[in-house]
């Protein structure tokens, strides 16, 4: 598949502010792809960017090949789903989500008609006279995306779309937004600090810190193979442990973890220069698994003392200090009608696998 | 609680007895005005359907009203605009001086007006007097068009943008309907703030009097005074209605836009 948005040393200043620090990107035709990143990160910026209500200060921006660099933002096939949804109240709903066919040269049949198909995609058939201003959040929510998508563009950027709604809102638009998007076959970018969100809608995420793409993967690799510490901190929970390198064989790197104690851990969980230089290990929080009464091991293991927990219902969540250090360490459990859940200050030995210890970058 | 009550009632009272015993006098049948009163007549208001030079100057003020409040009105939607969706340098020193107006005495905007208008050797007209009313007006107008432009999501227009229409598009299409209300609330302030000013219009008036500088001279006359006083009830009235109607403007404005009401003039 061919790239429909192309970025290449895109650098954005405000003043002596440096917002963009040469981003470059390749987004895939069809693509979920989403900007992930704490706020002032520049996620935001970018997508501003590739909708037109940014210059760049250096750098090209490409989209199906065309170079954006003159083509103002309304001559762009990108349309855009507001983080206030922007919904012109004093319209209605078809009003709306028509707004931007009127200059597509259609007859009035052929755009009610539209404007009807697309209200139709996202649930609100029918809605068409309704006031925009009566609207709920997540209606309103509906109808910028059916206004965005009846134009067809090529891309689909969506800002924040989900922060304005409540918890179950938001998880019912998201999966709604997924199935949308593959049955659209538009590539949509997704700007969101909600790193569960992200994990869960895209088919590849950008973490950006500062104005730069921190780490860009697809959701299972950036879980479970964080590039840096920063990026494992923000994606999930994960633990980390100071580690000494002891010694190296062709395939393996020999370490001493606190707590944890000798690991071999093979080459090929390195990212690329992290050699030399690692100190810390990471492991997520289910890497690590409490052993309960009579149960046999099946891999490492290490003693450990409960310290506090956390009650989920489904899960619980441990924080335990290993035999040995004082840094508290997470485990997350199912809670099984086997397993009791365990009380503060309990001894228990916690099982562990060198496979799933993360080594970062420097 | 009851001095406050009692407080509140006198306060009322004082305010509105002077405006109240105008419609009262005005069907008063007696060149006097005192008590007791005399008797039921319309005879005033007859009597104002005869004066030339009274239809000459409500015509004059008509104009005068009519051309400040809609200069006044477009300048408002510009600074309003500028100052709502834009930073640029001295933003708040220039937004003041724009405001300035509002609280200089009227008498030395006036004075100094002239002065001017003197030595730049223009001759007094109904033009001059637009000037000086285009002044006064346009902070009134600025304070109006701010409440209904700074209630408005900046997204708004970008959307229109992405969605094909050009900048001059997005404002007319979106936004400029959506302060329409305040556009035609800031007029009608501007125009009544403009009939009834006299100070600026006594100074800079030329040959042709507005109306409150035309009821000024009559009060030489006693007995033009109960003509007056009807003059006055009819004033009253019509500035109730317009204030009124922009109030109504207005508020309807903030229901479309969704927006919450914060103060405003009623």
């Amino acid at each position: 598949m061919s790239s429909i948005i192309s970025l290449s040393g895109i650098q954005k200043y405000y003043g002596d502010y440096h917002a963009l620090r040469g981003i470059d990107l390749e987004i895939k035709q069809g693509e979920f792809f989403s900007l992930l990143g704490p706020s002032g990160c520049g996620k935001t910026t970018l997508l501003r960017v590739i909708a037109g209500f940014e210059d760049v200060s250096e750098g090209v921006l490409l989209l199906d090949g065309a170079d954006m660099a003159r083509v103002p933002a309304n001559k762009r096939p990108t349309n855009m789903v507001f983080q206030s949804y922007a919904i012109f109240p004093h319209l209605t709903v078809g009003q709306n989500v028509a707004f931007g066919l009127r200059k597509k040269g259609l007859s009035k049949d052929d755009m009610a008609k539209a404007a009807a198909e697309a209200l139709e995609m996202v649930g609100l058939a029918g809605y068409g006279d309704r006031a925009a201003h009566a609207l709920s959040g997540g209606q309103r929510q509906r109808v910028a995306l059916a206004r965005a998508l009846v134009l067809k563009p090529k891309v689909l950027l969506l800002d924040e779309p989900l922060s304005a709604l409540d918890k179950k809102m938001r998880e019912q638009m998201q999966g709604e937004l997924r199935r949308l998007q593959r049955q659209v076959g538009i590539t949509f970018i997704l700007v969101t600090h909600d790193q569960e969100e992200a994990l869960i809608m895209s088919d590849r995420i950008a973490v950006m810190f500062e104005g730069e793409i921190a780490q860009m993967a697809s959701p299972q690799e950036l879980y479970r193979r964080p590039a840096t510490r920063r990026v494992g901190e923000f994606i999930g929970v994960m633990n980390f442990l100071e580690a000494k390198q002891t010694g190296t064989s062709e395939k393996t790197i020999n370490f001493d973890v606190e707590g944890l104690g000798a690991a071999e851990i093979g080459i090929d969980q390195f990212p690329e220069g992290a050699r030399a230089s690692a100190d810390v290990v990471g492991l997520r929080p289910e890497a690590l698994s409490i052993l309960f009464e009579g149960q046999k091991s099946t891999g490492r293991v290490a003693d450990a003392t409960v310290q506090d927990l956390a009650y989920y219902g489904d899960m619980t969540y441990y924080e335990v200090t290993l035999e040995g250090s004082s840094t508290p360490v997470t485990i997350s459990m199912k809670n099984l009608i086997s397993r009791p859940v365990l009380e503060r200050g309990t001894k228990t030995r916690v099982q562990w696998d060198e496979r799933s210890l993360v080594i970062f970058a420097a | 609680m009851n001095w406050l009550r009692v407080y509140a009632i006198v306060y009322l009272v004082f305010l509105y007895l002077p405006v109240l015993l105008l419609p009262v006098f005005s069907f008063n049948d007696a060149t006097v005005i005192a008590f007791p009163l005399q008797g039921f007549t319309t005879q005033w208001f007859k009597e104002l359907a005869g004066i030339d030079a009274l239809h000459g100057a409500l015509k004059n003020s008509l104009f005068i009203g009519i051309v400040s409040a809609t200069l006044s009105t477009i300048l408002g939607i510009c600074a309003a605009r500028a100052s709502t969706r834009y930073r640029f340098p001295f933003k708040a020193p220039i937004m003041g001086a724009i405001m300035l107006p509002l609280v200089l005495p009227e008498i030395i905007v006036a004075v100094s007006l002239l002065v001017v208008l003197m030595q730049l050797g223009f001759s007094l007209t109904s033009w001059t007097v637009i000037m000086g009313h285009t002044l006064i007006c346009t902070p009134f107008a600025i304070a109006i068009l701010s409440s209904s432009f700074q209630g408005l999501d900046q997204s708004l227009e970008e959307a229109a943008v992405d969605l094909g229409e050009t900048r001059w598009g997005a404002f007319s299409k979106i936004i400029l309907p959506l302060v329409t209300p305040g556009i035609v609330a800031s007029f009608l302030i501007a125009f009544t703030i403009s009939m009834d000013e006299f100070i600026i219009a006594f100074f800079l008036t030329g040959a042709d009097p507005t109306l409150p500088v035309y009821i000024w001279s009559q009060l030489r006359f006693p007995k033009r005074l109960p003509s007056v006083m009807a003059l006055g009830t009819l004033l009253i009235v019509a500035s109730l209605v317009l204030l009124s109607i922009a109030e109504y403007f207005r508020r309807r404005g903030i229901r479309r836009t969704g927006a919450k009401d914060s103060g405003g003039f009623l």
